[in-house]
């Protein structure tokens, strides 16, 4: 007889047992249910919708820019860099250390961020700390001798190389 | 039975059915039993300890913190009927409530300022907390709460910090939600997670009005019960007991505890409303996100961490220092001490002097490696084969754990202090070197963050 109350008792526990677990399971179920609902509110699509339009944005006529100036768009945040060797850059403007805006010093001809003094060249590339790695690159398009950058897909990078430069069409 | 008629009229029978006995009782027995049933007072106890009436044993701060707690909430949903979180709208109604609402600019400056004290002063608390040992035994839960509420403070005026679209909050915030992308892997969609984009924007301004207004005020008046509760289990605030007390002497909380809270709350409320006329909330032009202003400084609180940046590599000064600093703070009351003193300010005469001692070595180390990192150190920047998260990072960090080790373990043999007094010597160290920092970005850092005098 004690072995079948034993197993009586152990069955009632589990009975027990299975519903506070069932209830565990509702009410983590009712939790992530709530969790995703606040997502879909925190992160509802429409907030990172691009505008596909103005991805493109048109800077101007190849021959606007004369080799070695540097050009800012500050409606579109970048700078357009014609390089000495005729090729353009379209550098973000953002500075790579803490998000300031860079400004372009024309008679120390490096850029220099207000917020920490980071410097970077004409291409991009730091000269002076604290900034981590070169401004970011928006990629440049030159059709029919117009010079248009794309806003949607900034690029990272460590260090200016030759063949991040567009050069136009002959 | 035949009832009692009820011979008040219905505006007193309104009145006895919301205060079911006097509000102004004279009988000893009637004020212990008002503390008890009315709503507000239910916070306080009945009757309390004589002893922990004394100024010296809280400073009042506590309590003048609630009080600008409500203050905020106050001013905060009169400013909310004018604000408008959207970058091209936000900024005139801020010039709008400012020129045009009788008063705007007062209700304005008292929210700014009083926001401004109350980081101050939960501080302060939060100091005074930990110097009269009220983080010992039953009270060690309620300590974490209170780094809790002080965290949600700190974001909660970060939230607001950002909401007047003008450069000193646009900037602000770009440079701090900016330190964030330097956590591994994860901290570019960090970034874009909390700006709701890849710049401060709409839904950064949106996001953070939601923060501000609606989720971090509730979240602080629940944690704020809890705090409150958790005092009252564990009797009271601390106060200093001596062995040869055998019985506590006990006062009721009408009068002596009530008025004096009246009195710290009104000298408060003066003290808010006469520098509210006096000094102006900050407003400089409309955010503009090409052009940032030079400086481009973090919020004041943040600003200790803004120095850091300068020293070390963001990923270390901005997510490592941080993060162990509060580890360290929330783990305070659960180290194992052997002697646990609640009550006496920096536990005992011993514990005094290391304090000092302590003190002094943080106000003389502290500017002297800020400046050695300055104007000496900026030579072995460039360190090509090892990564600067290594050279700028890990290895002054490494250097940093080990001043503080050794410190630790100077003090324990210079001065045979127990183990409560010589964490409360680091705690101290730390704290003269966060406020330094924090005093050296407010004060001397001038254009392009470089050192500088305050009045060059």
């Amino acid at each position: 007889m004690t072995t079948k109350k034993k197993e009586e008792k152990k069955n009632k526990i589990s009975r027990k047992d299975f519903f506070k677990k069932v209830w565990i399971a509702l009410g983590t179920l009712a939790g992530i249910e709530f969790l995703g609902i606040s997502f879909n509110f925190l992160f509802h699509p429409a907030k990172n919708k691009t505008d596909s339009a103005s991805s493109l944005v048109v800077a101007g006529n190849v021959n606007e820019f004369s080799p070695g100036t540097v050009t800012m768009f500050s409606g579109h945040k970048f700078y357009l860099s014609r390089l000495k060797d005729g090729g353009f850059l379209a550098l973000s403007l953002t500075c790579t250390h803490l998000g300031c805006s860079v400004g372009w010093d024309n008679s120390a001809n490096h850029f220099i961020c207000p917020c920490h003094s980071s410097t970077y060249t004409i291409t991009g590339e730091v000269i002076s700390p604290p900034a981590p790695r070169a401004l970011d690159l928006l990629p440049v398009v030159i059709e029919n001798g117009i010079v248009k950058v794309d806003l949607s897909s900034p690029v990272k990078r460590q260090k200016f190389e030759k063949s991040q430069e567009t050069y136009p069409e002959l | 039975m035949e009832k009692k008629l009820n011979k008040n009229n219905i505006f007193q029978r309104f009145k006895n059915s919301v205060f079911t006995r006097s509000i102004t009782p004279k009988e000893e027995k009637e004020k212990i039993q008002v503390v008890f049933r009315s709503f507000i007072l239910h916070l306080h106890p009945s009757t309390l300890p004589e002893k922990s009436l004394n100024f010296s044993v809280t400073l009042g701060l506590g309590g003048m913190a609630v009080l600008l707690v409500f203050i905020q909430g106050i001013t905060g949903i009169l400013l909310r009927f004018a604000y408008q979180p959207f970058p091209d709208r936000a900024y005139d109604s801020i010039l709008y409530i400012k020129n045009n609402i009788f008063f705007g600019e007062f209700v304005r400056n008292i929210h700014h300022w009083s926001g401004t004290f109350l980081l101050v002063i939960v501080f302060l608390h939060l100091l005074r907390v930990y110097f009269t040992g009220g983080y010992f035994g039953k009270r060690q839960f309620n300590w974490v709460l209170g780094i809790l509420l002080l965290i949600i403070l700190l974001f909660s005026n970060f939230t607001g910090y950002l909401l007047p679209w003008d450069q000193l909050a646009y900037w602000a915030i770009t440079v701090s939600t900016s330190m964030f992308s330097y956590i591994p892997f994860m901290g570019d969609n960090l970034v874009e997670i909390i700006r709701g984009g890849k710049d401060v924007g709409a839904n950064t301004l949106l996001l953070f009005y939601n923060l501000h207004t609606g989720v971090f005020p509730l979240l602080l008046l629940g944690i704020m019960g809890f705090h409150f509760w958790r005092i009252r289990k564990a009797g009271g605030v601390v106060f200093p007991e001596k062995e040869t007390d055998t019985e506590i002497k006990t006062v009721t909380t009408i009068p002596n505890l009530v008025v004096r809270e009246f009195v710290v709350a009104l000298i408060l409320i003066a003290v808010l409303l006469v520098f509210s006329l006096l000094f102006n909330a900050p407003l400089l032009n409309k955010a503009n996100p090409a052009f940032s202003p030079n400086p481009a400084k973090a919020p004041w609180y943040f600003e200790g961490i803004q120095e850091l940046m300068l020293h070390f590599h963001p990923f270390f000064a901005a997510i490592v220092i941080p993060v162990t600093v509060v580890g360290f703070l929330v783990l305070l009351p659960y180290f194992r001490y052997d002697n646990e003193i609640s009550g006496t300010w920096f536990l005992s005469e011993k514990g005094k002097r290391t304090a000092k001692h302590s003190t002094i070595i943080g106000l003389i180390i502290t500017p002297l490696l800020i400046i050695a990192d300055e104007y000496f150190m900026k030579a072995g920047v460039g360190i090509a084969f090892v990564p600067p998260i290594i050279y700028n990072g890990l290895i002054p960090f490494v250097i940093v754990l080990l001043i503080l080790f050794g410190y630790f373990k100077f003090v324990k043999t210079k001065f045979s202090t127990d183990k409560a007094e010589t964490i409360q010597a680091l705690f101290v160290l730390i704290l003269t070197i966060f406020i330094l920092l924090t005093l050296t970005a407010i004060v001397f850092r001038g254009k392009g963050m470089m050192l500088t005098f305050p009045w060059n």
